[in-house]
Formats: C-alpha cells, structure tokens, sequence
C-alpha cells in the first residue's frame, strides 16, 4: 500500500466539513433557514462511507505488515527527512483504530439524519462532526508530539462545540465547564510537550524516544515533571478518575450521537491511546507510568460503577459506566504485559461497540418518550421492539455475560492481573464487573420491561401519543452495532488473531517503531 | 531561571483565576492568562541572546560552490521552530476563547447571570 493514502484520512471529513458550512450559507429555503436538501443527505452518508472504505482498504493492506517482520507504513509532510518534518505512522493499532473510528462514524451519521431532525442549523452539525472525526483520524496517525496536540485541540474545539449545540440550558453548563477544564488539560500537555522539547531538540515522537534514552536526560527531574504535567492532561482527556467530573455533564447534555461519538471513540482516541502511545514509546515515562495507570484504572472502575449504581437519568448513568469501563482499559495498559495489552486493546474496541450502543439506545428512547428519566419510562419493550433488544444486547455486553465480547475482554483483563501479582486489582475488577450487571438490569427492568401499565393511567391527563418505534434511519445503526457486539465476541479467537494480537505487538513494539521512521540505528 | 519561575507564576495566576472565581468572565481571563503563560514558555525555550533571524543568505556560506554555511552563523542563529509553533498555539487559543466567550453570553442569555454558582443544573 503507497502511504500516499493516509492524508486522505484527514481530506475527506475536512472536505465535507467545509463543503457542509458553503451548502448551509447558500442554500436557503422559504423562511431563509439553511435548508438541507439531497445533497446534504448524500454528503451525510458519502463522507463516512468513503472514510470506511479507506479504513477497509487500509486495514487489509496492512494485515501482512506483522507476519513480514515490518511495523509501519510512513508518510512525511512535504518530502522532510523524519526528524525535520511531520510524519504519520501507520501500524497495526492505528489501522485498527481507524476501523473503529470510522465504522462508528459512519453508524452516528446515519444514526444523526433521524436524530437531528428537530434541530436547526443542521449543516453546522454535520460540520463539526466531519471535523470531530476527521481530526481523531490524525490522532490515531501521527508520530509528532505537536501535530497530535494540534489535532487534540481540533477534536476538542469541535467536541465543545456540539455538546452545546442544541443551546439547552444543561448543554450550556456543561459546554463551559469542557471547555475550562479540557483547555487546562490542553495547556498541562503542552507543557509537558515544551519540556520534552527542550530537554531533547525534536517532536519527533521516534526521535524523541532516542534522545531520552540517553542516561543523562533519562534521570532528569524535568523529564518526571512532564511525565506528570502529560499524565494529568491525558488522564482529564479520557475521563480517568480523580480528573473525571466533566465527563458525566458532558456526555448527558450532549445530543446522543454526538454522546456516542465522544463515549465510544473520543476518550479513548484523545486519551488512553495518546498515553498508551506516547508513553511507552519515551522511555522515562514508561518506568513511572503503568502504576500511574494501575491505580487511577482502580480507582475508576470502582468509582464509577458506584456512582453509577444511583443515577436515574439514563445517560448519566451511562456516563458514569464510561468512567468505569476506561478504568478497566487504563488497568489493561498500566499491567504493561502482553496479555494485559491484548486485553486493553480488546476492550477497547468492545466498548466502542456497546457503548456507543447504549448511548445511542438512550436518544431512540428519549426521542420517543422526550424523557431521560427511568422512573417515566417502563414497559418500552413491547411498544419499541428493535431500541428494546438491542439494548439487551449491549447491557448484556458491557455486564460480561459469556459468549458475548464484554466478557473476553474482561476475562483476559482479570487475568492478566492475577497473572502479574495484581491481585487486588483483578478483584476489584471482578466486583466491579457484577456492579455493572447489578446497575443494567436496573435500566433493563425500568425502561424497557413489564407493562406499561403508567402510561394508561396519565393519558386521561396528558393526550401524549404512546412512544412508537424510531425511524429507519435510527434503527438501522443500532441493529448493526448490536450485530457487532455478537459477532466480536462470538468469533472470539479469530477477532483475537486478526485485530488485537498485531495490535497489542505493534505497541509494544518501540525500537521497530522508531527504526521504520528513523532508519536503523546501527 | 528567574524568567521561567516568572513564567510559572502567570501560570499559576491563571490556574487561580480559573479555580476560584465565580465569574464566567473572570474564568475566561484566567483560561487567557495561563495559556499565555504556555506560550511564553516556548518562546524563553527558543530565546537566544543576541541571535540572528535563521535565514541564510549568499554572504553566511564558506564558499559558493559548496554550500557550507560559516561556523559562526550557526551558532548565532535562534531555534525557528519555537516560533512557528507558538503562532499555531496562539491561533488555537483565540478559537478557544472566542467560543468560551460565545458559550458564557449564551449562558448570561438564558440564566440572567454569569455567576457559576447559581448556575447548577447538572450534579450527582
């Protein structure tokens, strides 16, 4: 594969975007509102498509980097040798990620053409989706310390925007609070960035990597400081516990696609995978880090399926399950052993499936019954079939029932820490995994099961129509990411042989990684 | 050394600004401080006394021919790239206070108030 095609990545959703926004300003229709007629839908639907099909191509293209004994597949911006220039790295975990990024992008545009109906502005949504997107894309690809900050800031700016799209009171507040704390996190990391810069002269993340391996720079108290700063940063990004307080405001005022967007993909993009990413490559920080990581997955985990267990709003209680489930990815990580990696890995991408699931089960819900509130719910089952059993599909998911992929990844987690002396992180890991069941039988039994015997009783004083199935357009994403969840747990060795154990070699992987873009040392 | 604890102080007048004060708008002006405290840091980590702009013209080469810049010159030259980087920074900053800004008017539209402590919706 000619590594001419990675910039695409990036073209495509920002090609859209702005061709969204020139759309919008152009056309208008009767009351002079931006009207989005059928090009709007096709560019909708055309922008992601074109970006999975790349991720496809990409993906299958790059299956035999592993076997062959390379790594990565580097583009350079402009012809610039590595060290001088920006480059994009492209090895097996990328290639996954940008399979899941861009299949979840696809599935949350769908998913928005029915959702976002009854907003305005709709063109300046598709947009900053495009943006969202296109930048984690990039995230998920570059191999430069201030280009992936760039890109951060991008995804972020436009994250801040839409969570206060729909101007709601709830959007509002909790729009500003994202944007105080995510521009602090921004600033820590660029310090950490400035620091990292001026022990060593480079960006570079490869190049950067060799000079601090150097014994000198190694054991610099300046190097700690901003294995610090980044940590903080990185851990306000993906929702880690004692920096997590924006995240359940954020991911509940949000619309729900855009909710699925920053649960399923975003924290885990901007966050762990730029932990995982940056600081095992930089050899000081992965001395410090994988306890750093060990107990702030504890505390997550734990934390957030406590809290998670007392929420009634349904998307709060989501978001706090996200806490919980990052936990779990951070735990996976911090072990720092090859099975600890496979099980991160594995997870991660089983809680892009099932909670983006979740979340976007959440918005067919309230856009039915324009309530987020489980006590109004019950007895939804009988009335909308397809939100009511792909829901129990993903609560089974993220709960760990055995054959389905929560389950294995889970599985292979508590292993790992047992295996590597963790014990009382395996056992919390294991008490928290019935939590989490305890907690999604409380959504299943309120929202969807029993009779709706309530509604009966209020219509006399509220004529509300009964809450019908979603449209097409919504339904179709759900039904596709519950197949998903089935098929990635079903066919558990072959996803395990074909998408996570590259993966898990390819991070791991750091004097490959820097030889492919460097050159060989010797 | 002096300059960069100055530089840490303004960051930590900003960190203040944004921790304790409950104006919205006080909020945003702490965001702008420590940010500009971020980039002043760049610019101390690519100062060089004396130096020269890093562009090389014919007089700066040993000879003609063979194109090796004089020894000299390098070493008076400063670093371009903390330059260029904190242009980007700055221009990121200004996206981010511009919709900080937007946001807060929003907020004072629908509350009456840029007080954060009357506005408490979302909590538990």
């Amino acid at each position: 594969m000619s590594p001419q095609i990675l910039p695409l990545f990036l073209a495509v959703p920002l090609l859209s975007a702005f061709l969204f926004v020139i759309y919008g300003a152009i056309k208008k229709d009767n009351n002079g509102a931006p009207a989005d007629g059928i090009f709007t839908k096709t560019l909708v639907i055309l922008s992601p498509l074109m970006t999975v099909a790349l991720a496809v191509y990409t993906f299958v293209s790059t299956s035999h980097l592993h076997t062959n004994g390379e790594t990565s597949i580097v583009y350079t911006f402009g012809g610039w040798r590595p060290p001088l220039g920006i480059v994009w790295s492209l090895d097996a975990f990328s290639a996954l990620l940008l399979l899941v990024i861009n299949t979840l992008f696809l599935m949350v545009s769908i998913y928005s053409l029915g959702y976002i109906k009854k907003f305005t502005e709709r063109h300046k949504y598709y947009a900053l989706l495009n943006l969202m997107a296109g930048s984690m894309n990039v995230m998920a690809l570059s191999g430069d310390l201030f280009n992936l900050f760039v890109f951060l800031e991008v995804a972020s700016i436009s994250t801040y925007a839409l969570t206060a799209y729909g101007l709601s009171e709830d959007g509002l507040e909790a729009s500003f609070k994202y944007v105080l704390l995510g521009s602090t996190a921004s600033s820590f990391i660029l310090i950490g960035i400035t620091i990292i810069y001026a022990m060593t002269g480079t960006l570079n993340l490869a190049d950067a990597s060799r000079a601090l391996a150097d014994e000198k720079i190694f054991s610099s108290k300046a190097v700690t400081f901003a294995a610090v700063l980044m940590t903080a940063g990185y851990a306000l990004k993906s929702g880690l516990m004692p920096f997590h307080s924006w995240l359940p405001d954020v991911h509940s005022s949000a619309p729900s696609p855009v909710s699925a967007m920053l649960s399923g993909i975003l924290i885990k993009v901007a966050g762990l995978y730029s932990i995982a990413r940056i600081f095992f490559t930089l050899a000081p920080f992965s001395k410090i880090e994988p306890s750093i990581l060990v107990f702030l997955g504890v505390l997550s985990m734990l934390g957030g399926v406590l809290l998670a267990l007392g929420q009634w709003d349904f998307k709060r209680l989501l978001a706090y399950h996200s806490i919980s489930q990052v936990g779990y990815i951070a735990l996976g990580f911090g072990l720092a052993t090859p099975l600890g990696f496979i099980g991160a890995i594995y997870h991660l991408i089983n809680h892009a499936a099932f909670k983006s699931l979740l979340f976007l089960n959440a918005g067919s819900v309230e856009y039915a019954t324009s309530t987020r509130n489980l006590k109004d719910m019950k007895g939804l089952g009988s009335k909308m079939p397809v939100t009511s059993w792909t829901s129990l599909v993903a609560s089974m998911s993220i709960a760990g029932i055995p054959p389905l992929n929560g389950f294995w990844s889970k599985l292979i987690i508590i292993i790992a820490a047992f295996m590597s002396g963790h014990y009382f992180a395996g056992g919390v890991a294991t008490l928290v995994s019935f939590l989490t069941l305890a907690s999604f039988l409380k959504v299943q039994r309120y929202a969807f099961w029993g009779e709706n015997n309530k509604s009966e009783k209020t219509t006399a004083q509220s004529p509300s129509p009964s809450p019908k199935e979603s449209p097409l357009s919504m339904t179709v994403p759900m039904v596709i990411l519950a197949l998903i969840c089935v098929g990635l747990g079903v066919f558990y060795p072959k996803v395990r042989k074909i998408f996570i154990e590259p993966s898990a070699a390819a991070i791991t992987n750091v004097a490959g990684y820097t030889d492919k873009i460097l050159g060989s040392s010797k | 050394m002096i300059n960069y604890f100055l530089v840490f102080l303004l960051f930590a007048v900003g960190i203040y600004g944004v921790l304790v004060k409950k104006n919205m708008v006080k909020k945003i002006l702490g965001l702008a401080i420590f940010t500009y405290a971020v980039n002043l840091l760049w610019v101390l980590v690519g100062y060089k006394r004396d130096g020269i702009p890093p562009i090389i013209s014919k007089g700066d080469l040993i000879d003609k021919s063979s194109l090796i810049i004089k020894p000299e010159v390098i070493a008076g030259v400063v670093d371009p790239m903390p330059q260029a980087i904190v242009l980007t920074a700055i221009v990121i900053d200004l996206a981010v206070l511009a919709l900080a800004v937007g946001i807060a008017l929003r907020i004072y539209d629908k509350t009456g108030t840029f007080d954060v402590t009357e506005i408490k919706k979302l909590k538990g």
